[in-house]
């Protein structure tokens, strides 16, 4: 009998319906972490592509062409005393000199017709300060590397027009670091533009957002979460910051040009109001994931600071905010890399003028990194495309360094319990 | 299956005489969550020099009670008390009462052990730091010691003060809630089952601490263990479904309570 029994179990754990059920289970598992695999490759195959694929066009927007040119001053029609090119003026004397026709004369010299076109405003700048190091220059044949002009620079790189791409062939070129592209700002020229003034004015406008958006951020988050009564209005309230996070970020653009500009009248295109703007849009982020982080510090903290007689200024302040600021700075984080990535809002407060000198305040004209590279993509030049993509380097490299900062801070606060 | 707990006799005793005005007093005490009413006109005595046990089932309301003794049901949205709770004769719940300052008199040790996840030197300073208590450092580190000391803990944690708190043990973490609680100096110490997460050795230890600090603080304590009120406790209430039912000495109660409802419940008939 009670061996039936045993047989009967045996069968139940060990028969073939069971095997299947077995054999299905462990598939299902499988299938599953297959799927997963495949998920995570995906998105690693899409970050790699996009990655090398900025980094194989941007790499020369760090690098400039330069042609070798050799000008013979006596025998050119550049009329200027060596004694011009010494004192205060100089640099003005130089630049009113004519010396892109001296140029483009030499060009057309030593490597044919339409030669000209191999060199540009960057040359003429370049050949000036050579001057001014050494005026006696001005009175014997020199051989001068100068930077290239965008056209040449592009045909030097192999992408451009073919007429000019066989000047370039009968050139001597070389490639150097484009440190300019990283002092200098916004120019019509294509081989003398920088991120530089960008860049300043993409961190003052994320130092105005942050200086704004987090403390009042942090503060709402803990008034409403720790000392706001549970009623209608605070109801109201969470619904509409909920929401506001959720509002297309253009919609932010418009109210800060409503509010910021036509009526406190503050000065257009300043990082200043960009930064405004951008904190009006981070907030709720920042408020959003406070309140999750306050709330996931455990009640027992709590009761324990209030049993030896803390005020509830004290437990807010002594155990829930430490506790709860990796989760604080977490959102932060998110809410910071969102604004300096931001372009739609900073477009309808002025952000997309040209501006061709850094920003030296927070009240000054200034562009921002995003806008930057919309507004180079848009140009004709095709001296754009690769500083388009160089400036998308500079813009990741920065968020990584920013977001790096971050991390590092949260970690550093973090406290295990 | 327990058929009656003897209290150990010497402690019973030696204790019995009180001795002047109780230091709590509650009177008509009943708790309201919003509409459902949690406590239901109880009215118990908390003596100095003596162990006050609240015991009774599971959701009885002894918790909830002990909870008005220091008013930490403020914290509660939707509570409400009402009746009348007195420390040496003054209402608790009177508006000119400051609940901060109440709470540094009557201090309380919670059911989970719950540090502060700092230091276990910071976790016993920080109420003298916060009232004042101690003047410089030196002030300081003699009350962390004598805390430490009195709640037992000093000889295993003397060389480590300045590790977490949350690395101890869990009876170690106890302890060092009640040094924490005892360092500002409380009249009273309300207990909310202090043992009930800790294993029977921990638990031990607690106990032996209770029998330590009684007749410098008035004490009262929550416990599900008969056997552990009867142990520590000269005082026992018990409650029933938001009722206190029976509030006497402990060795009547457990050796010969009034009501039916004690009887049953302390001879394991439900509960």
């Amino acid at each position: 009998m009670s061996e039936a029994v045993a047989t009967v179990a045996m069968n139940r754990w060990t028969g073939e319906e069971m095997q299947k059920r077995v054999a299905g289970r462990y598939a299902a598992e499988r299938r599953f972490r297959l799927l997963g695999l495949a998920a995570v490759s995906l998105s690693v195959l899409f970050l790699a592509f996009l990655l090398t694929n900025m980094v194989w066009k941007g790499a020369g927007g760090f690098t400039s062409s330069e042609a070798r040119l050799t000008i013979d001053f006596p025998r050119s029609d550049l009329i200027i005393d060596p004694a011009m090119l010494r004192g205060p003026d100089a640099a003005e004397n130089v630049a009113s000199a004519g010396l892109e026709g001296v140029i483009e004369q030499a060009a057309i010299a030593q490597y044919g017709e339409g030669a000209g076109e191999l060199f540009g405003g960057a040359s003429a700048r370049t050949l000036g300060e050579r001057l001014i190091e050494d005026p006696e220059m001005i009175g014997r044949k020199v051989e001068l590397w100068l930077p290239m002009s965008s056209k040449g620079d592009v045909a030097a790189k192999g992408e451009g027009d073919p007429t000019i791409e066989k000047l370039v062939a009968k050139a001597d070129t070389k490639r150097v670091f484009n440190s300019n592209f990283l002092t200098g700002s916004d120019a019509t020229d294509a081989s003398v533009v920088g991120v530089w003034g960008a860049l300043k004015g993409s961190f003052l406008t994320i130092i105005v957002t942050m200086a704004l958006a987090f403390p009042i951020g942090v503060l709402a988050a803990l008034y409403l979460e720790e000392f706001a009564a549970r009623n209608r209005w605070t109801d109201m309230i969470e619904v509409s910051i909920n929401n506001l996070a959720a509002v297309p970020s253009i919609i932010f653009g418009l109210l800060g040009l409503a509010v910021f500009l036509n009526f406190m009248h503050l000065p257009r295109s300043a990082p200043l109001v960009g930064g405004l703007t951008l904190a009006l849009m981070t907030m709720p982020v920042i408020v959003i994931a406070g309140r999750n982080a306050i709330k996931s510090v455990p009640p027992s903290i709590r009761d324990a600071a209030l049993g030896v007689g803390a005020s509830k200024m004290q437990v807010v302040f002594h155990h829930v905010l430490p506790l709860a600021l990796p989760g604080i700075l977490t959102g932060t984080i998110i809410g910071m890399a969102r604004a300096l990535g931001e372009t739609a809002p900073l477009l309808m407060i002025g952000m997309r003028a040209f501006i061709a000198s850094p920003p030296s305040g927070i009240t000054d004209p200034s562009s921002v990194l995003p806008v930057q590279i919309f507004l180079w993509s848009d140009e004709v030049d095709r001296g754009f495309v690769e500083k388009t993509s160089a400036a998308i380097i500079v813009l990741l490299i920065f968020m990584l360094l920013m977001n790096g900062l971050a991390i590092y801070l949260r970690n550093k606060f973090e406290r295990r319990w | 299956m327990i058929d009656t707990i003897v209290p150990t006799p010497t402690d019973a005793d030696e204790v019995d005489i009180v001795a002047g005005p109780p230091k709590m007093s509650a009177r008509d005490v009943s708790v309201f969550y919003g509409e459902k009413q949690a406590l239901k006109s109880v009215g118990v005595d908390i003596h100095d020099d003596k162990v006050t046990a609240f015991i009774g089932p599971s959701g009885c309301g002894k918790s909830t009670f002990l909870r008005c003794l220091n008013r930490m049901n403020d914290t509660i949205a939707g509570a409400r008390v009402t009746g009348d709770i007195q420390l040496d004769g003054h209402n608790i719940y009177d508006p000119k009462m400051d609940v901060v300052q109440l709470r540094a008199r009557v201090g309380m040790v919670f059911q989970k052990p719950n540090p502060f996840p700092k230091s276990i030197y910071e976790n016993v300073a920080y109420g003298p730091r916060i009232h004042g208590l101690a003047q410089g450092k030196v002030e300081l580190d003699e009350i962390v010691e004598k805390s430490l000391r009195r709640a037992g803990l000093w000889d295993e944690v003397k060389d480590r003060l300045q590790e977490s708190g949350t690395a101890l043990s869990g009876g170690q973490q106890q302890r060092l809630c009640i040094a924490r609680a005892i360092a500002v100096d409380p009249e009273v110490i309300l207990m909310d089952e202090p043992c009930s997460a800790l294993d029977p050795i921990a638990t031990a230890k607690i106990e032996e601490l209770i029998h330590e600090l009684r007749g410098r603080y008035a004490i009262a304590i929550v416990t599900h263990n008969m056997q552990q009120a009867a142990r520590v406790s000269q005082r026992t209430a018990f409650f029933h479904l938001g009722e206190m039912v029976e509030y006497g000495k402990t060795k009547d109660i457990f050796t010969n309570p009034v009501e039916q409802r004690t009887q049953d419940y302390i001879t394991g008939r439900y509960g």
